[in-house]
């Protein structure tokens, strides 16, 4: 080592799912108001990892499993929210959204608008998003543009165990609702095996990010491709191989899609004049057209190539060869940014 | 007393539903040691095995007809069974091959087969309210076909479930709900999530009839079906009914089941609704050997239904872009008449 540092590179690595687990345990220990409910979060820990180790700790007052009844549980979030305490409510998978969609974008997102912010809910929805494992229709989706789209709601993608921490205490914190959107695939579950990337380096202290900065994951000069969750690792996976033929691309991981960092895109984009949006939602009124759109509002002069890839327009089918046609995989990144050349 | 003809019927339906969910369990494992990985392996994607349930199926469906229906939870195939479903092509779904139910499209939790009148729902008790269309449809039509929701004892708190005995009471339609109690919702004990241990009692709040069969016993579920379905099919209404079931196997396959008492699992185990039918099977007078013959019999379609499946072709991946929608995009029209409306300038004509 040329020089001693101050403070010594942090290498304790930790899964996504024990970076968000340490922030709860965190804000749970800081603050007796914070508290967890959801569908086998008690004694099973989390069918994805979500609240391992927190009832040994916490207990069942305040680690919560509750009835199969999310317009009631997240509801009551809601209201024990207004009612000054910090709920964490997990919805098990996003799919299930519809039984409780009410409650969210209705009575969470609204109400602190509808009161003239005389009202407010500093709750967070926790859920888990994302196909890759032939779960199909129900399964399977990430729905960020249908969360992102409603206002009134914060929405967070993390995509490193890193940023899962800081975003997390973030988000317990906010005197706002908070959507916590982990990525099945990402959370390094025993029984689906991650890719190289979300475990990183975490430091035992707690931090905060800040929502609405981007976070560029790997530096290029020629071409800047967009995107969040588990699709960042597959972004800087095709750049990797892409850099082997010459071309340098760079890859912003947005953490947060509401609020956006249009700031770090509109940069990016600068100085590559080339864009590719990535998105593991659907691509019709998605993600992929928002970013376009702002870019193309703000500055359409530097904008030389576009292509977006997502899902198209289909629910997600069944069956290996069906799955995988539809989201988008490594290759198609390269092959999206080779369509708009470099 | 059941007919000796009907407990064959139940037992061949019971021990192919146990068999095939052995054989998919095994199926399902291969490729996915030593180490578990969820999308390996011939069956990928989560797998809900109904081991231990049999009995509620086949008692429900030995009352129903192809032309009544059937909707069925997470955890369908034994329902699926019961209901005559096609077993090649249902195994071929689950093995998400093109010629399956649903061309590898939907998957084990999404099972449709029209043919019977089948379809599921992963969606915990979003199953019940298209039920209820069904049995309005039937009322509507005035036939007397019916139609029957199964559900999870983890169900009977979620709207979906109460909103639909409220709407099939009040329109007095040919709805039974069929409630599986396994005591487990993946890992939430029935009574950390309801009060109330006889989900059958809900129906009161709805002024509705409820029944709980106590013991997995395909003849007791037979005999209270047989009221319950009979009921519906008359026009005197829906009935709830809930049935004690086990689970014999995890909630999913993979599940490590830590939160389960050793006991419980064993308990589930003891108690064999399928053993307890043979011995009804004797009772009646039929002979042994020709109980052997029933399963045998059931485990040769089982078996050369899952050899059929894993014959069968992997879809295409273009496939994947078709079956949105089963008309044109534009409706049933692609060209769009030309009125004239008061106050439109659009034509341009200047009277
Ligand atoms: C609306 C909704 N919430 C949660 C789930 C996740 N989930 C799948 S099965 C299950 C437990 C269901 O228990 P139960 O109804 O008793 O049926 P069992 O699995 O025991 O057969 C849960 C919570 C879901 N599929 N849908």
């Amino acid at each position: 080592m040329a020089q001693q540092d101050s403070a010594q590179a942090i290498d304790r690595e930790l899964t996504m799912s024990r970076a968000m687990v340490e922030a709860i345990a965190d804000e749970m220990r800081a603050d007796e108001e914070v508290f967890y409910m959801g569908e086998d979060v008690a004694d099973y820990g989390g069918i994805f990892d979500s609240t391992q180790g927190l009832l040994e700790e916490f207990g069942h007052d305040r680690i919560m499993d509750v009835p199969i009844s999310e317009t009631a549980y997240i509801g009551a979030a809601v209201g024990a929210a207004q009612a000054g305490m910090r709920p964490i409510a997990e919805l098990m998978f996003v799919d299930f959204f519809g039984v409780g969609m009410d409650q969210i974008y209705n009575q969470m997102a609204k109400n602190t608008y509808m009161s003239g912010a005389s009202v407010n809910v500093p709750m967070v929805l926790t859920t888990a998003v994302g196909g890759t494992y032939n779960d199909a229709a129900q399964h399977s989706q990430t729905l960020y543009g249908t969360f992102a789209h409603l206002p009134g709601m914060k929405v967070v993608v993390p995509s490193t165990a890193y940023d899962a921490k800081g975003l997390m205490h973030n988000a317990i914190r906010d005197d706002d609702p908070v959507v916590y959107m982990f990525h099945k695939r990402l959370m390094g579950i025993g029984w689906m095996p991650a890719p190289d990337g979300p475990k990183t380096p975490v430091p035992e202290e707690e931090y905060t990010i800040p929502f609405g900065s981007a976070d560029v994951k790997r530096e290029g000069e020629d071409v800047t491709v967009v995107t969040l969750g588990l699709h960042v690792h597959r972004a800087i996976e095709a750049a990797e191989d892409l850099a082997e033929d010459g071309i340098d691309a760079e890859v912003v991981d947005l953490r947060t899609l509401v609020p956006l960092d249009t700031e770090t895109i509109l940069e990016s984009v600068a100085k590559t004049g080339r864009l590719v949006v990535v998105d593991e939602d659907y691509r019709s009124y998605g993600v992929t057209s928002e970013i376009v759109a702002r870019v193309a509002e703000e500055d359409l002069a530097s904008l030389e190539a576009v292509s977006r890839l997502a899902v198209p327009d289909v629910p997600i089918p069944y069956a290996r060869p069906l799955e995988n046609e539809v989201i988008p995989a490594t290759e198609d990144i390269k092959d999206a940014v080779r369509s708009i050349g470099s | 007393m059941v007919q000796a003809s009907k407990l064959q019927t139940m037992f061949t339906d019971m021990v192919t539903a146990r068999y095939y969910e052995e054989r998919l369990q095994e199926e399902y494992l291969e490729g996915k040691q030593p180490a578990f990985d969820i999308s390996a392996g011939p069956i990928p994607g989560e797998l809900h095995l109904a081991a231990g349930h049999e009995a509620s199926a086949t008692g429900v469906c030995q009352h129903l007809r192809d032309d009544d229906t059937v909707t069925a939870p997470h955890r369908p195939h034994h329902i699926a069974i019961a209901k005559g479903v096609d077993l090649n092509r249902m195994t071929a779904e689950i093995f998400g091959r093109e010629t399956g139910l649903s061309k590898g499209k939907g998957g084990h939790m999404h099972l449709f087969d029209p043919e019977v009148n089948f379809a599921c729902s992963g969606i915990i008790a979003e199953g019940c309210p298209p039920a209820v269309g069904a049995g309005l449809a039937a009322k509507k039509r005035n036939e007397d076909s019916v139609a029957v929701a199964f559900i999870g004892e983890g169900a009977v708190s979620q709207g979906a479930f109460l909103e639909s005995l409220n709407l099939a009471s009040v329109q007095d339609l040919p709805v039974v709900f069929v409630i599986e109690d396994n005591d487990w919702a993946i890992s939430m004990p029935k009574d950390r999530v309801t009060d109330v241990a006889d989900a059958s009692q809900r129906a009161g709040g709805f002024d509705m009839p409820g029944e709980r069969v106590d013991s997995d016993d395909a003849t007791a579920v037979y005999d209270a079906a047989k009221e319950a379905v009979g009921r519906a099919r008359d026009g005197n209404g829906p009935t709830l009914l809930e049935v004690q079931v086990h689970r014999r196997m995890g909630h999913f396959m993979g599940d490590p089941e830590s939160y389960r008492p050793e006991e419980d699992s064993a308990a589930a185990k003891n108690r064999d609704s399928i053993e307890r039918l043979a011995s009804e099977l004797r009772a009646a007078g039929i002979e042994d050997e020709e109980i052997d013959e029933l399963r045998e019999n059931a485990h040769d379609r089982v078996d050369s239904a899952i050899e059929w499946a894993k014959d069968q072709p992997q879809p295409d991946p273009e496939d994947a872009y078709g079956d949105v929608f089963v008309g044109p995009e534009s409706g049933v029209t692609t060209t769009e008449t030309t009125h004239e409306l008061a106050g439109d300038t659009r034509a341009g004509g200047d009277d």
